[in-house]
Order: structure tokens, then sequence, then C-alpha cells
């Protein structure tokens, strides 16, 4: 489903701000896997995400898509079997527009835009429908501004906007990381429910060793650049936070170390 | 009466400056690109409709003719600035300056008359401008809503609201920008070329500070009849559009100096851009002022030794 072969990202090259920040990276997805991603601070695991979805271009590598090669493709065309939601509640959603015309634009992923009206009975309904899932009221303020809505609010809706339409690639990047303890469980559990129900093939980074764990089927572990740690469905059951810490010791000889790590 | 006939003409030049706010209201609201080509544009229109006009083509196409100059001159400012990587402001003040060169090609002088020739009021019966004329601007305002309601339009308005939403959702953003700049253009120098044919000449100086009046009449607007949704904001800015207009003639029935009018239009725009935030900042002093209050009660309250 998705490849990454041999990427490497070098940050200012030849300058004293050089930051290897992706070395020779290897990586494949099979269908429906998600694959959960851990690491430090500047592992490099939002350029990952970023090359992935084509807003960084690799020095080196490339990045494969269902067996054709997206390198050339700008992060607009690949949007179409790419969906992500940022770890900034702003970041996902329009907020001078209402909850239904941020739907509208989401609906129309992998479509081209016409003149047709954005927005209509039939597709209100279906939105209705879709907010419902949420559980959270957002059925019922279609006409809201997003604006107005809390970072809680508007990563549910996020989340639902990148996934409704059933991208075959979701890419989570700390989504859950700037909302309180409560809200961030509500994200977990509905990401959970819609990765599971529609198979999308999914890569969350994550900086709760916890949540790490319980969500996914795989698990790998980024440093300096590389993938250092792959723990195969297989291996994910009964998977600890204790196995991980030591696993680290065990490949970098020396303790995790990182201010965000959150144990669980 | 005199006070009257100045009323009524400024409501009438209000009504063809509709379409330049409105323009403004797309650049620098809609998409936030403060675009300065705005100076430049408005003159392209009433050069092309005046020029052509005088060659004997029609006068509405005339108009329309000024519509697709301004789209194209906005085009080449919107290309300069997502293809050129050149900042916004200054992308619209390089193709201001070079319309001004290129205005004055189109005209070949710095000034074209139309005393005399047929323009687009020619048809209208003097009694039923201020019926006719509102009539066919608020359904060039209506258009435009509506355009901001299709899936184009909301991709328009997401990318001036969240650019890097709207690209991971598959809409190219150089594009829409490109698209947005177009239009606003286009409206800008046709209200070009309906006030050329209004006042009977097309003049090289007549675009001179027109983003600051488009500006001061989109916030005037906004200011007294609100913007919540995108049919009355665009209300808002036709109204202000005229109610600018009205200010203006006000201040020279009070024998204001022809000469400060840029001066004053400026004022208004810094005054109704500085004073929300003045009173803002001020709110929140006070905010933190009252807490300051309560926590210094807390303290006091929780015994003296605090401080000690
Ligand atoms: N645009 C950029 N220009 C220069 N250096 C960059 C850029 N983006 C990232 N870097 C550097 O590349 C390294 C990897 O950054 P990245 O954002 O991928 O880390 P991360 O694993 O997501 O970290 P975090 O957990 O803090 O989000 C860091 O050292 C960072 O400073
Ligand atoms: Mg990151």
């Amino acid at each position: 489903m998705l490849k990454i072969n041999h990427v490497t990202k070098l940050f200012n090259a030849n300058t004293v701000d050089e930051k290897l920040a992706l070395s020779n990276v290897n990586l494949s997805l099979a269908p429906s896997d998600f694959v959960t991603v851990i690491g430090s601070n500047g592992a490099g695991k939002s350029t990952l995400m970023n090359v992935i979805s084509g807003v960084l271009k690799p020095d080196d590598g490339n990045v494969i898509i269902d067996d054709v090669e997206v390198n050339k493709l700008h992060e607009y065309q690949r949007s179409q079997w790419i969906a992500r939601v940022f770890q900034d509640p702003m970041a996902g959603t329009s907020p001078n527009m209402t909850i239904a015309e941020n739907l509208s634009i989401a609906y129309l992923r992998g479509y081209k835009r016409t003149l047709n009206w954005g927005l209509n009975k039939k597709k209100k309904h279906f939105f209705k429908e879709q907010l419902e899932r949420l559980g959270i009221g957002l059925e019922n303020r279609l006409n809201a501004k997003v604006g107005l809505l809390s970072g809680g609010e508007r990563q549910a809706l996020s989340l639902l906007m990148a996934t409704f339409t059933k991208p075959k690639i979701l890419l989570l990047d700390e989504h859950t990381a700037a909302l309180d303890p409560s809200r961030a469980e509500l994200i977990s559990n509905l990401t959970e429910k819609v990765v599971r129900e529609f198979n999308l093939t999914t890569l969350m980074v994550t900086h709760n060793m916890a949540q790490a764990i319980q969500l996914g089927n795989r698990l790998i572990m980024m440093d300096k650049g590389q993938v250092i740690m792959d723990i195969p469905p297989s291996k994910k059951q009964g998977l600890t936070v204790e196995d991980l810490l030591h696993e680290f010791t065990a490949i970098k000889g020396e303790e995790l170390n990182d201010d965000r790590v959150i144990l669980g | 009466m005199y006070m009257f006939i100045a009323l009524e003409g400024s409501i009438e030049l209000g009504l063809l400056y509709v379409l330049m706010a409105l323009g403004v209201y797309i650049s620098f609201r809609i998409l936030d690109f403060p675009d300065l080509t705005v100076d430049g544009s408005f003159t392209t229109g009433a050069a092309v409709s005046a020029v052509m006009i005088t060659h004997g083509y029609a006068p509405l196409l005339a108009t329309l003719s000024g519509f697709l100059a301004g789209a194209v001159a906005g085009t080449i400012t919107g290309l300069l600035h997502t293809k050129g990587k050149i900042n916004n402001l200054l992308s619209g003040i390089v193709m201001m300056i070079a319309l001004y060169s290129i205005n004055l090609r189109i005209m070949g002088k710095p000034n074209t008359p139309l005393f005399g020739e047929n323009t687009v009021f020619s048809v209208i019966p003097e009694d039923y401008f201020l019926v006719i004329v509102p009539v066919v601007i608020i359904i060039l305002k209506l258009l435009v809503d509506a355009f901001l309601h299709t899936d184009i339009g909301f991709a328009l308005r997401a990318t001036g609201d969240n650019q890097r939403m709207i690209r991971s959702f598959g809409v190219n953003t150089d594009f829409t920008i490109i698209l947005g700049i177009a239009l606003s253009n286009g409206l800008v120098a046709m209200s070009g070329a309906l006030v050329a044919q209004y006042q009977g000449f097309a003049d090289i100086s007549m675009g001179v500070g027109m983003i600051v009046i488009g500006l001061a009449s989109v916030i005037i607007g906004e200011a007294i009849f609100g913007h919540k949704t995108v049919f009355r904001a665009t209300l808002a800015v036709l109204l202000g559009a005229i109610v600018y207009r009205m200010v203006i003639a006000l201040a020279l029935q009070l024998n204001m100096n022809a000469e400060d009018l840029k001066l004053i239009t400026a004022l208004i725009v810094v005054a109704a851009l500085i004073l929300p935030k003045i009173q803002k900042s001020l709110g929140q002093k006070r905010k933190i002022l009252e807490r300051i209050r309560e926590v210094n009660n807390k303290v006091e309250n929780n015994g003296r030794d605090i401080n000690a």
C-alpha cells in the first residue's frame, strides 16, 4: 500500500544548521496496517509524515503508493490518497466557514471542484449522519462557524473530515497531543473506531507510549532519522511500556531521553 | 435642494464604486491578500472601455472588456506571488506601477474624454438611474455570493482561511489565489469602466488611492452592517461603498478641501483598523488589573506573612 524506499532528508545542507532529519529510511505498510510511531524529539517523525504527504520532497529515495511512485506529485495531488490530521486543532479546518461547509470541502477529496453548489439538502443530510457518529452533538450545529468550536470538537471534526471519504492512507501526527486528557481519550477512541471501520492504512505519531501500544497492529520507533525498532503484529500483542524502554536501551546503549514521553 | 442633489450624485457614484469595493473585499477579506494592483487595474478598466467606446464599440462590450483586462492584470499579480514567490504586497505594488505605463499605452495620452459618446448609461432615462443601476449592482452582488457558495468558491474561501488545510484536501492553492485575485481585479476594472463612462472621461490618475477607498468602504460597511455570513458581508460592502461616498459628499459640503479627501480617507481606514485593537487591549488590561486585585485580596486574606 505504502512504501518508503531509502528516503533521506537533509535540511540546510553544508551550513552550520545542517540536520539529517531522515537517514535512508525504509518502511513498508500493508493494506489496513495501523502503525504507531514513537521516538524522541527531533527523531524525524514529522519529517517522515511530510515526505509521505508531499509537503517536503526527499533529497534521496522515493515514496510509492499502491505501486505508483509519487515523488513528483505535489501535496494537493497526493491528497486524493492521503488524509492527514495535524497536532494543532486549528490546522485541519477552516475557522471562518461553517461545519457543513468544511465537510463539503473534505467531501470532494480526489474529485474536481466545479461551480456546483457546495451544499444541498442531500449533502447536509449525509453530513448530519456522519457527525452523529462522533457522538458529541455537532450534528445539531451544522451552520456554526468552526472557529467557535473547542479544540477537542475541532479535532473530532478534523478526524471525520480526514476519514469519511475513506482515503487509502491516514497520517496522524500527534493529533491528540494538544488536548486535555479526557478529550484526547475521546479522539483516541474515535480514531480506533474509524480506522477499523474503514480499514484505513494508518501511520500515527504519538508521544504517549501507552497509546502507541494500545492502538494499532504494529509499532515503530524512530531515532536520529532512522527506524530503529519495528515491532510486527505478532509481537505487538502483550507489549508493555517496560518492554519498549528495555528494547530501546538494548539497541542504543542509553536510556530513552525525551521530556515529552508519556509513559501512560 | 442643492444638498439633496449632491447626496443623490454621491449615491449614484457610490453604486458604481460598489464593484470596486467588492473586488477589494475578495482580495483583502476572502483571500487575506492585501492587493495593491487595484490602483492600477481600476484605471485599466476605465482606459480599455473609454478607448473602445471612442473607437465605436458597444458600451456594454467595452465594459466587459474592462472586466477582462482587470482580470488579466490580477492573474499576473497572482502569478508573481504564487509562481514567482514574491511577497503579496510587493506583487501588487509591482503590478500597479507596471499598469501605469500600460494604461498610458492603452489610451495613448493621459486622458480620454467620452463627451458625446454613447455609454452604458445613455440608454437609462435619468429618472430611472437609481432604479436600474441598483438592480444591476445587486444582481452582480448576488452572483458573487452564489460563486462563493459553489465548490470552487468554498475552496477559494478556505484558501484565505487556512491554506494548509485546503491543500490537504486536494486544492491547488496557487490556482485559487490566482483565480481570486483575477476576479477581484476584474470587478475593480469594471467599476473603473463604469465610473469613466459616468463622469465622461478616463484619466491616468483616476485609480490613485483606490485601494484605500476600497478598504474604507469594506471596513465602514462591516462596522455598520455586520459580516456574519458571506451574503451579509457583501451587502455590508455594497452599502459601505455608498456610505463612504455620502460621507465624502458631506465633507465637501462642509467646505473641506477636495485635495484633503485622500488624507481623510486614509485616516478613516487607520482609525477603523486601530480602534478595535486599542479597545481589545484596554479590555485585556482591565481584566488583568481585576485579576491582580483578586490575587492581592487573596494574599491579604491568607495572612500577610507571604510578603514578609
Ligand atoms: N523545515 C526544516 N528546516 C530545518 N530543519 C528542520 C525542518 N524541519 C525539521 N527540521 C529538523 O529536523 C529534525 C527532525 O524534525 P521532526 O520535526 O521530523 O522531528 P519529530 O520527530 O517530529 O520531533 P517532535 O517529537 O518534536 O515533533 C529536527 O532536528 C528538526 O529541527
Ligand atoms: Mg513532530
